[in-house]
């Protein structure tokens, strides 16, 4: 992925067209340019991220590692146009992000930008459908299209059948999916997902790497993934190691595992089963 | 997002929290429904005031016997002999500015007619007394001056007599008894209303005021002179020269109280007017009061929505919406909540003034003005308390709220 002649080639081009304009000249999807992000609490100033650059393809499957306070949360803020880089550029499909207004931010992360965290954040007292249905309010559909994708979405990750459950009536791995249906469903380019295995046990969080696979191959989305678990990291197609708020190293993630094929060898915990039994 | 989402947003979140969306309101629809009620109240009273205004009759100058003055001798008109039908005489041949003028004599008897018996107030005057009171008679006709000179058994009924000692039937033509003597009903006068102090005009008969002097109350004088002015100004105009005249056939010397006082019509309605003012005054600040308490109420419970809601808000960031989406959501609940309460409070409103009405048999007038005020200003209250705890909202950082706990 390492071009040697990028920074200087973008930097001429900087020069002499507007920095809008520019595009991405290998076609990544997302191009960081020595990216800083300080945080200035007034006595001290956190240096979250140090100078990062990257470039990541249209497809791609990443893993982000890295120990706690590294600066991969700070990382997928910015990816996700919630936050600016102190300095430096990002450009998303293109576009130097840092130009555009807050208007536009919050139109790219609808339109182009799917979210999924750690704490799965689904709107309490919603339904599963509305909950999904979310983000194409914003996009501004007809409520039958809005339902028809929502359906659709939730389709994509098994759960059509809970359409009308509210979170609280579903499991951790279901209210994951949920999640992902939800970031999905205004079928966006790029999905991010911070940690989203965080608060599962190991099996579910082999059943949310499946989705990701499946989605990352079978419909070529391009997927970061945030984890400092090794085991979580396996399931990607690329690593990054930040430390420090430096990227540290990026590889190409060697012996990768399939969840599809790592499922069946684990022990079974039924999870569902149990819930629904318990119902 | 476009404006129906977000208002069912509003109505959803405010369902949610039932209870505290309604006591919320509560503030809202108790200034409201306060208003309401005592607008209608408020208004019925005008009306009566109006009607009794104008039932004195045109450009109407009233004298009466008696002090007027609450500070000084206070004597009643029955008291007081000394107003004769030649003060009134005087009045009309002396003041120009006065057309004509009928003499009041009143009292109270009881009326029979077979088996009906009824209490009633009668008043002895002359014919023209009904056209300076533009009060004309809706079945036979008004007694003449030849029986007013020869002190004939006659009279006219209110429509309430009427009502009572004949039902249905036709009165005119038909024999009375008043106290032991016979009278023959000439006519029945239209129904008039209540007067300014509250009583039922038409509960009451007429007769020529020597019939009543002479056969009923065995008096000379009289107690009231109901005057015309030649115009409005006029009845004003005309209180001065009255005074002084009076005063000068009653020999009353400089310095001393009068045992007369006069009254013209603008002198109620200016009453009136101040009365209205002083009522509207107060409403404004019942009002104002209680729309700011339901308004700082509004605004602490949307201050704490903010705050409970926060993760969602972060959602919502995160998932493309803008800073004016946000804003609107909780600025339309607010307004929702105000609004709510506004409506509430005018459906309370109404029924409480009904209630009134009913049980206290007060004439209550729904004002169609109160209500539409009453529904823009609870609308103005919801966005100016709403706009703070929104804007909050709109400016929260979608990290932070994201990792709000
Ligand atoms: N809003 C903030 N204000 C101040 N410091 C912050 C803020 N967000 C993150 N940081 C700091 O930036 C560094 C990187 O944080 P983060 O990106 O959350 O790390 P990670 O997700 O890798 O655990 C940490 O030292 C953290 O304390
Ligand atoms: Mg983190």
């Amino acid at each position: 992925m390492t071009n040697p002649k990028g920074p200087s080639v973008e930097e001429s081009a900087a020069a002499t067209m507007e920095p809008s304009a520019i595009t991405s000249l290998d076609g990544a999807v997302i191009h960081l340019e020595n990216v800083h992000k300080t945080y200035d609490l007034g006595e001290v100033q956190v240096h979250a991220l140090r100078g990062v650059s990257l470039e990541i393809a249209a497809s791609e499957f990443v893993a982000v590692m890295g120990a706690s306070g590294s600066g991969k949360s700070t990382l997928m803020n910015i990816l996700g146009c919630l936050d600016r880089p102190t300095r430096g550029r990002y450009l998303l499909e293109g576009t130097d992000v840092s130009q555009l207004s807050k208007v536009e931010l919050a139109r790219i992360s609808n339109r182009k930008l799917g979210f999924v965290f750690q704490q799965f954040n689904l709107l309490a007292r919603t339904s599963a459908l509305e909950n999904v249905e979310l983000p194409t309010v914003y996009a501004g559909l007809t409520p039958q299209e809005r339902e028809l994708r929502a359906r659709e979405s939730l389709e994509r990750v098994g759960l059509a059948d809970r359409a009308q459950h509210y979170p609280s009536q579903l499991s951790g791995g279901q209210q994951q999916r949920v999640a992902i249906a939800r970031a999905l469903v205004n079928r966006p380019a790029i999905l991010l997902a911070d940690e989203p295995t965080g608060n599962l046990d190991s099996h579910t969080a082999v059943e949310i790497m499946d989705i990701l696979q499946r989605l990352n191959q079978e419909e070529g989305l391009t997927v970061v993934l945030v984890t400092h678990e090794h085991d979580i990291a396996q399931y990607a197609r690329r690593a990054l190691e930040f430390r420090d708020g430096k990227l540290q190293r990026d590889a190409p993630v060697r012996d990768r595992w399939v969840a599809r094929e790592v499922l069946p060898t684990l022990p079974s915990l039924d999870e569902e089963d149990a819930e629904d039994a318990a119902k | 997002m476009d404006f129906w989402n977000t208002l069912r947003l509003a109505l959803r979140a405010l369902a949610r929290n039932k209870l505290r969306s309604s006591l919320t309101m509560l503030g809202i629809i108790i200034g409201v429904g306060a208003v309401i009620a005592t607008v209608s109240i408020g208004q019925g009273a005008e009306y009566l005031v109006q009607q009794g205004i104008q039932s004195m009759g045109t450009n109407a100058v009233f004298i009466a016997a008696g002090s007027g003055r609450p500070g000084g001798a206070r004597m009643g008109f029955w008291a007081v002999k000394t107003l004769t039908i030649d003060d009134m005489n005087a009045i009309v041949r002396e003041v120009p500015l006065i057309r004509e003028a009928a003499p009041a004599v009143v009292g109270r008897v009881q009326v029979v007619y077979q088996n009906q018996n009824w209490n009633t107030g009668i008043t002895g005057t002359t014919p023209n007394y009904f056209r300076i009171r533009n009060w004309p008679v809706q079945a036979g006709s008004i007694f003449g001056q030849d029986e007013v000179d020869s002190a004939a058994n006659v009279c006219l009924l209110g429509t309430t007599v009427s009502r009572i000692l004949f039902g249905e039937e036709n009165p005119v033509g038909k024999q009375i008894r008043i106290g032991q003597l016979p009278f023959r009903v000439v006519g029945v006068l239209e129904s008039k209303g209540q007067s300014v102090m509250g009583d039922d005009q038409d509960d009451r008969i007429f007769a020529p005021y020597t019939t009543v002097q002479r056969k009923i109350s065995g008096i000379t004088w009289i107690q009231f002179i109901n005057a015309s002015a030649i115009s409005r100004e006029a009845s004003t105009a005309a209180v001065a020269p009255i005074t002084a005249l009076l005063r000068e056939r009653h020999r009353i010397r400089p310095g001393e109280d009068e045992d007369f006082f006069v009254r013209t019509q603008s002198d109620v309605a200016d009453l009136a007017d101040q009365t209205q003012r002083v009522m509207t005054l107060l409403l404004g600040s019942i009002a104002s009061v209680s729309l700011l308490v339901g308004g700082i109420g509004i605004m602490n419970i949307m201050l704490v929505s903010v705050t409970e809601r926060t993760r969602e808000i972060g959602v919502r960031m995160a998932v493309g919406a803008t800073e004016s989406d946000v804003q609107m959501q909780f600025l339309v609940e607010a307004v929702a909540l105000s609004m709510s309460g506004g409506l509430v409070g005018i459906i309370v409103g109404l029924i409480g003034s009904a209630l009134i009405s009913n049980f206290l048999a007060w004439p209550t007038l729904i004002s169609v003005k109160a209500i539409i005020t009453a529904a823009i200003f609870s609308v103005a209250v919801g966005i100016f308390f709403g706009f703070y705890p929104a804007r909050k909202a709109a400016q929260l950082d979608p990290i932070e709220a994201l990792r709000y706990e």
